[in-house]
């Protein structure tokens, strides 16, 4: 139902303006030129409106029309969204490459969801029952890892007239009818929503349980919980990606939602290559089945990279709904604040700090608040994690983007750029990273490590602390007047660093440890100290055990040693022991 | 056919503002027509009722309001494309220099280009050789990947981008490769030592070159790499060669961006810099890559000087945020005469681990590159430790580490400039430099590995 009509008066980059447009809402998607570019309108000035184009608008022209669609921008949810990528407003890239081949061209009509596939629909409501809000009208097994609950849109609901029998349908078939206060609604199998309104639940929870991401500096040291949000930042080449990409692999959430916003094609291409091939530990089923992909790469139009962001938590939202745990990882937010300065500039509004508007702090609090445990519609328990990654220019963090992010993250992993050309990855600073979910996450752990959780991860921390003292004294009287004591926190330390904080991404059994074996790496490397400091007082030099052979082990352990024989590490640490003990102390 | 317009109202640096048009599309071609008569082109870049700003890419000195006429194309930019383009020059917009005949068309293309699908991406896995221990080594360049070398004034970049270009080779595959230099702003004497050089090792007859000079006008530089880009993605994708575009010097060409924001009044981010300059670099860099079912390939190797060899300078910032890593060169090691004077620690190469390893390089390749960073960036800590409390402060195996570093950049980093290092010289280096230290020290190699390789 096409309404308002507008001509087209200025064009600048992907900035339209349009008079004669009486009836447009804010927020409304439009359709700019003869193409029918899909824009939205961002402003309104009597009958002259704003619209941000999300494609190119090379050779858009003046007086062309700009006409209304009577909807804001909204995505399209129901099966088919898993195992698939996207460009920023949600149009599958397979099939843009169908139509107009490698390289995307303007004005592709493409709707998000497969018109013709069939899919399996097992309903588990009759006729006769109430159907309230977001409830579940029946199922559907979309991948063997994900089974996609059809819902009752959150703005319907009704007495069930009809609802169809077990069987294979389209989502453009009619699965169910829906009266209320006299009127009769036709559901299908999808529903639209406005990607800028978050869903709405019932209560809000406090988060309870991490969110295991088989990376050890992060589940021991700064744990996230599921529902919560967190920064990455780190200037360019600490290994934002890989840590995005590594999070999107092993996360224990249900569903995975990976949003490349503005940045390189060949890291969609490399989830898209590598995603297929990689397992998820807990299922064994190749992890794309759980994965959503949205990508706006940096060459493709800076509009729709601010739409990204939007698309992406407003799918997490949708599964949240089923009862899932989503996880989000917004690679890189900076991007879409950048592309927030750019269509402010070109608006002329009155920008604020270096260039970005007023309303940037708002803008990520909005969007970081979309994280969260609730309670949905239909009564379960359902989370979305939101991780972003930020790219401070020049890797400083006091710049507008990584300031205001800190507002409304509560874990900050702050990525280092003399870590990483140490080859030290993931480049995580321990010094500054922080995590507020401690506390929250602390009787999970406690529950599975007899209580011990908390207490080591104090301990790795204070030594890693004191290291760091102790390199400042180093640097004005040297090592050797160290008293043995502290030049064993400088080796316990190293082992630390080596042998449990370093974890590489790209080796087969070091990619993902498993909380058993995070648990015990940490309890070795803390174990060492013990029985060490014990041999110390009584006059072993700390050289001597820096140069056991076994210590070499288990620096390699997270490499030698995969989850599934974790008993291994006992083995060195035994091996440690003795060998200190024919050293002659212990 | 096009109406001939008259009414210029006003011209502000490059651009020219002209009233009371009609029917003018964003980003297309234009016709300007001076006083004497002379024909140049500009690019409507706004257009607000019935006025069009247009950038004039030869600069308008000498326009008026009152002698000069502007003619719409209705078209963007285009190029002529053709693989007669190898082995000639070209000024800034495609338009041959070289006193030869304009080549046979066989295609013609919009100079934006268009973004490639990430679905139809092929990943780069292929190893290229380019004979330098550092860059094969430490920071392997592989096919389709953009790898910018960070370099400041007065450093050999020029030196080593003809090295890499001379030297740069798939082992194995030797055939349809060819070389595509951009020159953006660079001195006449810089443009003369790149066409020397090409032609004395060869390279010239399977290159084509596309030259803005620094004395020519800046607006022409916005279009110089798209113009070089165009052609590269025809030989690539059409003509199935792998191209090697070399874009020096991507700081000029930042400049010139910066100085048409500046005419056209923009709200400015960092140090003057557009706002945009990002999703525009990023229009260029992201040119680079390999499709599914093809068999070309491009390759970028953006040379850049960093504006006072400050890495956190925008121009530098964001192309390392959108290239897949970098190679940055360093003036100290340039000071005590190492050649290429490559800072590894800094240096990044993102692609490096898809393209080595058992099958495509050497099994030990990955661990030995990690292994000589770890211990290259110890050496560098203790270095500083020992200028204030002298060696002597330090332990028995501290002091190993600082030979470790002075052998390392003596023996591995440093080689001349004809010097073709294969891969197999390149690894033989590392581990008679690791060898120097006992197998626990070398964490960061397999057992396994270490006594396959290492000599004692």
């Amino acid at each position: 139902m096409l309404r308002a009509v507008g001509r087209i008066i200025k064009i600048s980059g992907p900035v339209v303006q349009a008079e004669g447009a009486l009836g447009f809402e804010m927020h409304e998607l439009a359709m700019v030129g003869n193409e029918e570019l899909i824009g939205e309108v961002v402003r309104i000035e009597g009958d002259i409106i704003t619209v941000q184009v999300y494609e190119d608008t090379t050779g858009l022209k003046l007086g062309e029309p700009v006409k209304g669609s009577g909807m804001p921008l909204a995505v399209e949810l129901g099966p088919g969204l898993v195992n698939n990528i996207f460009d920023g407003i949600q149009r599958p890239l397979t099939v843009i490459r169908d139509i107009t081949g490698d390289f995307v061209k303007r004005g592709v009509k493409a709707t998000a969801l497969p018109r013709d596939k069939k899919w399996h629909f097992t309903p588990l409501k009759k006729i006769g029952d109430y159907a309230r809000p977001g409830e579940f009208l029946g199922k559907v097994q979309e991948t063997p890892l994900i089974e996609h609950r059809i819902l009752v849109p959150p703005n319907r609901e009704g007495r069930v007239e009809f609802i169809a029998e077990e069987g294979c349908y389209t989502v453009e078939d009619v699965i169910a009818k829906l009266s209320f206060e006299g009127r009769t609604y036709e559901l299908k199998m999808y529903h639209r929503w406005p990607v800028r309104r978050p869903r709405p639940y019932i209560e809000r929870y406090e988060p309870s349980e991490p969110l295991i991401t088989g990376q050890r500096i992060i589940d021991m040291l700064f744990p996230v919980a599921k529902g919560g949000a967190v920064a990455i930042p780190g200037g360019f080449g600490t290994g934002k990606t890989i840590t995005s990409h590594q999070l999107a692999a092993w996360s224990d959430a249900n569903v995975i939602i990976y949003i490349g916003c503005g940045e390189r094609g060949n890291e969609m291409t490399e989830v898209l290559i590598s995603f297929p091939e990689l397992k998820d530990p807990r299922t064994g089923r190749p992890l794309m089945e759980r994965t959503i992909l949205i990508a706006n790469t940096s060459n493709m139009p800076v509009a729709a990279r601010e739409a990204s962001i939007y698309t992406g938590v407003t799918i997490a939202e949708y599964f949240r709904d089923m009862g899932y745990n989503v996880a989000i990882m917004a690679d890189s937010t900076s991007r879409w604040a950048e592309a927030l300065r750019e269509i402010a500039g070109r608006l002329e509004e009155m920008p604020a700090e270096e260039g970005y508007p007023s309303y940037l702090a708002s803008r990520l609090g909005e969007f970081y608040e979309r994280a969260g445990r609730v309670k949905t519609l239909s009564g379960l328990y359902g989370s979305v994690t939101l991780i972003g990654a930020v790219s401070p220019p020049g890797g400083d963090f006091s710049e507008p983007v990584t300031v205001h992010t800190k507002r409304f993250v509560r874990a900050f992993w702050a990525l280092d750029s003399a870590l990483a050309s140490m080859r030290h990855y993931p480049a995580i600073n321990w010094l500054i990273s922080y995590s507020e979910y401690v506390d929250y996450v602390e009787k999970w752990w406690n529950e599975r490590t007899n209580g011990r959780w908390k207490g080591m991860r104090l301990k790795a921390l204070e030594i890693l602390k004191k290291e760091d003292e102790l390199k400042e004294i180093i640097r004005l009287v040297g090592v050797e007047s160290l008293p043995e004591e502290e030049k064993l926190i400088l080796e316990t330390a190293r082992l630390l660093r080596e042998g449990f904080l370093q974890q590489n991404a790209y080796d087969p059994i070091d990619t993902y440890s498993s909380p058993e074996k995070q648990f015990k790496l940490l309890d070795a490397i803390l174990k060492f100290h013990e029985i060490a400091l014990r041999s110390i007082s009584k006059g072993i030099i700390t050289s001597k055990i820096a140069s056991l052979p076994s210590i070499a082990d288990l620096v390699r352990a997270r490499m030698n040693i995969p989850n599934e024989k974790i008993e291994d590490i006992d083995a060195i640490i035994e091996r440690i022991e003795s060998e200190i003990k024919s050293l002659g102390g212990a | 056919m096009s109406m001939e317009y008259r009414s210029i109202q006003k011209i502000s640096g490059p651009l020219i503002f002209v009233e009371g048009v009609s029917g003018v599309g964003y980003y297309e071609l234009v016709e300007i027509r001076d006083g004497e008569g002379n024909l140049r082109k500009g690019r409507v870049l706004e257009i607000n009722r019935n006025i069009a700003v247009v950038e004039v890419f030869e600069g308008t000195t000498g326009l008026s309001t009152t002698s000069t006429t502007v003619r719409f194309l209705g078209r963007p930019l285009t190029i002529p494309l053709s693989t007669e383009m190898l082995g000639r020059i070209f000024n800034g917009i495609g338009e041959p220099i070289d006193g030869g005949p304009p080549p046979i068309t066989e295609d013609y293309r919009d100079v934006n280009g268009l973004p490639m699908n990430p679905y139809s991406r092929d990943y780069p896995t292929k190893f290229i050789q380019t004979g330098v221990s550092a860059i094969d080594g430490m920071n392997t360049l592989v096919r389709g990947q953009k790898l910018p070398l960070f370099s400041g004034s007065g450093l050999p970049h020029n030196l080593l981008a003809t090295q890499i270009a001379r030297q740069a080779t798939i082992v194995g595959e030797e055939e349809g490769f060819a070389v595509i230099f951009v020159a953006m702003g660079i001195k006449h004497d810089e443009a003369a030592f790149f066409k020397k050089s090409f032609e004395e090792s060869g390279v010239l007859k399977n290159a084509a070159l596309f030259l803005n000079l620094a004395d020519d006008p800046p607006v022409e530089r916005l279009v110089t790499p798209r113009c070089a880009l165009t052609l590269a993605e025809y030989l690539a994708f059409e003509q199935d060669m792998h191209i090697l575009v070399i874009l020096t010097d991507m700081t000029n060409y930042a400049e010139a961006l910066r100085e048409i924001s500046a005419a056209r009044e923009e709200v400015p981010s960092r140090k003057g810099y557009p706002g945009y300059m990002y999703s525009d670099l990023a229009s260029i860099y992201e040119r680079a890559g390999r499709i599914r079912g093809r068999k070309g390939s491009i390759t970028q190797m953006p040379v850049l000087t960093m504006p006072n060899d400050d890495i956190t300078h925008p121009i530098p910032d964001l192309t390392g945020y959108i290239t897949e890593g970098q190679i940055v060169l360093d003036r100290d090691l340039h000071r005590r005469g190492i050649y290429p004077p490559i800072n590894v620690l800094p240096s990044l190469s993102r692609l490096m681990k898809d393209g080595i390893g058992k099958g495509k390089t050497r099994e030990d390749h990955g661990p030995v590159a990690s292994q000589l960073y770890a211990a290259y960036a110890r050496a560098q800590e203790l270095r500083m430790l020992s200028t204030i409390i002298g060696e002597e402060g330090l332990t028995e195996r501290d002091r190993l580490y600082l030979r470790f570093g002075d052998a390392f950049e003596k023996r591995f980093i440093s080689q001349s400039v004809n010097e073709n290092r294969s891969l197999e010289i390149t690894l033989n280096i590392a581990w008679e430099l690791l060898s120097i230290f006992p197998d626990s020290e070398l964490t960061r190699i397999p057992e396994r590995i270490i006594k396959l390789y290492k000599r004692s």
